[in-house]
């Protein structure tokens, strides 16, 4: 039968050990998916909107077309993902179907479900999640999640609150390995985690599993910034194809950004590198501050 | 110790990370290895798992390939996965570009989706229990040349080759707690050190 925490969990995380060092960026079309692949991308997650259309023109975000995405999985050899939203196992189901190579149980999506996300141990295929702090993160680890990135603020363009949560995971995880044993049980309360979960990043001092982040990421720059910070990985999403939150940008441009974000995540500690990829940019999204958003228009704080 | 090596691991992208806590387990020293200049320093190359096509955009730049291809002609290499796919004189599914050094016809995504990837334990010819092997989306061998040596298969192909100083896995031992891929490695740059030394001294 299936073995939640044994095989099957390995080769779930095994996948998002390959993406390690890269960059996945969000798709809308086959032709994305071609310059996103063309430009070193180390997998694409396959999209009807991208966050800032989706931020841009409201009503309900639903798991994309499933012709945009077999078009996509047709047109790339690189792993490809698509989002379902929180709670909604039947998406998760038709896309597992489909053939993914991972699934984002995504708050960029509009949640199915109030209070329950997906139990990603009854699926095959992969799932990445999002996560603002230690807690969350350990939570949709234990409800399966093999892959966890920073939420952010998607859609934006502004990199503060992947910083924010970067941070905020990379310092929890700091003050847990100082804690004696007696403290763990208090600690996984406060958390509101399993203890067998605070108690093994305790000792390793990481996630149990690959920790990405994602969440306006739009520059060369910034995500070299996020993986300085500790990201293992980074999720590109409005930030390559879109020029502002409505308008795409030119086909030869984004290609240009693409492959200058793909330099920077790699040789993200190399300033050398940082300057080039920053100077072949001619241009980034224009974005939306975070700070301007009110509460109710925060993607973030759908999941529990 | 005289015999202490280095070895360097490929880290443009991918399972990098789980190659250097394999050899740290075996006490060998490891660096990373993203610029062209950083092969003069390492007695061995790994080239992990990941996207060999995203390996490409970076070995397309600054004479990267052309100094791998020497590398590679001269020290010993490993490659897992995509790693395989850049040591292969052929690849398939689609063509790309590769190092050329390892005689065998190799086909990316020849098992499937993610979905398909699995844990299977089999065989080989290491000394020891049959091995685990844990197959990614894995690339299949479809032909070899008659200097390689087939040290594992999965129906009837090759998943396991090594021919002279190279060696090839379709699976990725880096995932697994048996180190004796590795183990093998680490001996065949070891091998290849020793005469150097003595040379030298």
């Amino acid at each position: 039968m299936s073995d939640m925490n044994g095989n099957g969990l390995r080769l779930k995380t095994g996948l998002a050990e390959m993406l390690k060092g890269g960059v996945i960026m969000d798709v809308t079309t086959a032709a994305q998916a071609e310059i996103a692949q063309r430009a070193g991308a180390a997998a694409v997650m396959a999209l009807e909107r991208v966050p800032a259309q989706i931020r841009a023109e409201g009503g309900v975000a639903r798991m994309a077309k499933i012709a945009v995405i077999r078009e996509i999985m047709k047109v790339v050899d690189i792993p490809v993902m698509a989002k379902c939203r929180i709670g909604h196992f039947t998406e998760a189901q038709v896309l597992q179907e489909l053939g993914v190579d991972y699934i984002d149980e995504s708050e960029v999506l509009t949640p199915a479900d109030e209070a329950h996300h997906v139990d990603k141990h009854a699926f095959k295929v992969p799932f990445v999640c999002g996560a603002r702090d230690l807690g969350e993160a350990l939570r949709r680890i234990a409800e399966g999640a093999a892959m966890i990135r920073t939420k952010g603020e998607a859609g934006t363009g502004d990199v503060v609150h992947a910083v924010k949560h970067m941070r905020q995971i990379v310092k929890d995880i700091r003050g847990l390995t100082v804690l004696g044993e007696e403290e763990l049980y208090a600690a996984a309360k406060e958390l509101r985690a399993p203890y067998e979960l605070v108690r093994m990043v305790a000792k390793s001092g990481k996630l149990p599993v690959p920790n990405f982040s994602a969440g306006g990421i739009a520059t060369p720059a910034d995500a070299a910034l996020v993986r300085q910070l500790g990201a293992e990985a980074v999720f590109v999403g409005s930030g390559i194809f879109m020029s502002d939150s409505i308008n795409f940008a030119p086909a030869k441009e984004a290609e240009i950004r693409a492959r200058a974000i793909v330099r920077a995540t790699t040789h993200f500690d190399d300033p050398k590198v940082l300057l080039e990829t920053s100077e072949d940019c001619t241009g980034a999204m224009k974005g939306l501050a975070v700070a301007a958003l009110s509460e109710a228009d925060m993607l973030q704080k759908r999941g529990w | 110790m005289s015999d202490q090596i280095t070895i360097g691991v490929l880290a443009l992208q991918g399972d990098y990370d789980a190659h250097r806590q394999t050899l740290s387990l075996l006490g060998v020293r490891s660096v990373l290895v993203r610029k062209p200049e950083e092969l003069d320093d390492i007695d061995g190359l790994v080239i992990p798992g990941g996207e060999s096509s995203t390996f490409l955009k970076f070995l397309d730049r600054e004479g990267f390939l052309a100094k791998l291809r020497d590398f590679v002609s001269q020290k010993p290499a490993f490659g897992t996965c995509a790693g395989a796919i850049l040591l292969a004189k052929e690849v398939r599914n689609p063509t790309q570009e590769s190092l050329g050094i390892l005689d065998i016809a190799i086909q990316r995504n020849a098992y499937g989706r993610q979905i398909d990837s699995s844990i299977m334990t089999g065989p080989t010819k290491l000394d020891g229990p049959p091995l685990e092997m844990v197959f990614i989306r894995a690339p299949r061998i479809e032909r070899t040349g008659a200097g390689v040596e087939v040290l594992a298969e999965r129906e009837q192909h090759p998943v396991l080759v090594r021919q002279g100083k190279i060696l090839a896995a379709t699976f990725h031992p880096e995932l697994s707690s048996d180190t004796r891929v590795h183990e093998l490695f680490v001996n065949m740059v070891r091998e290849q050190e020793k005469p150097r030394v003595q040379v030298t001294r």
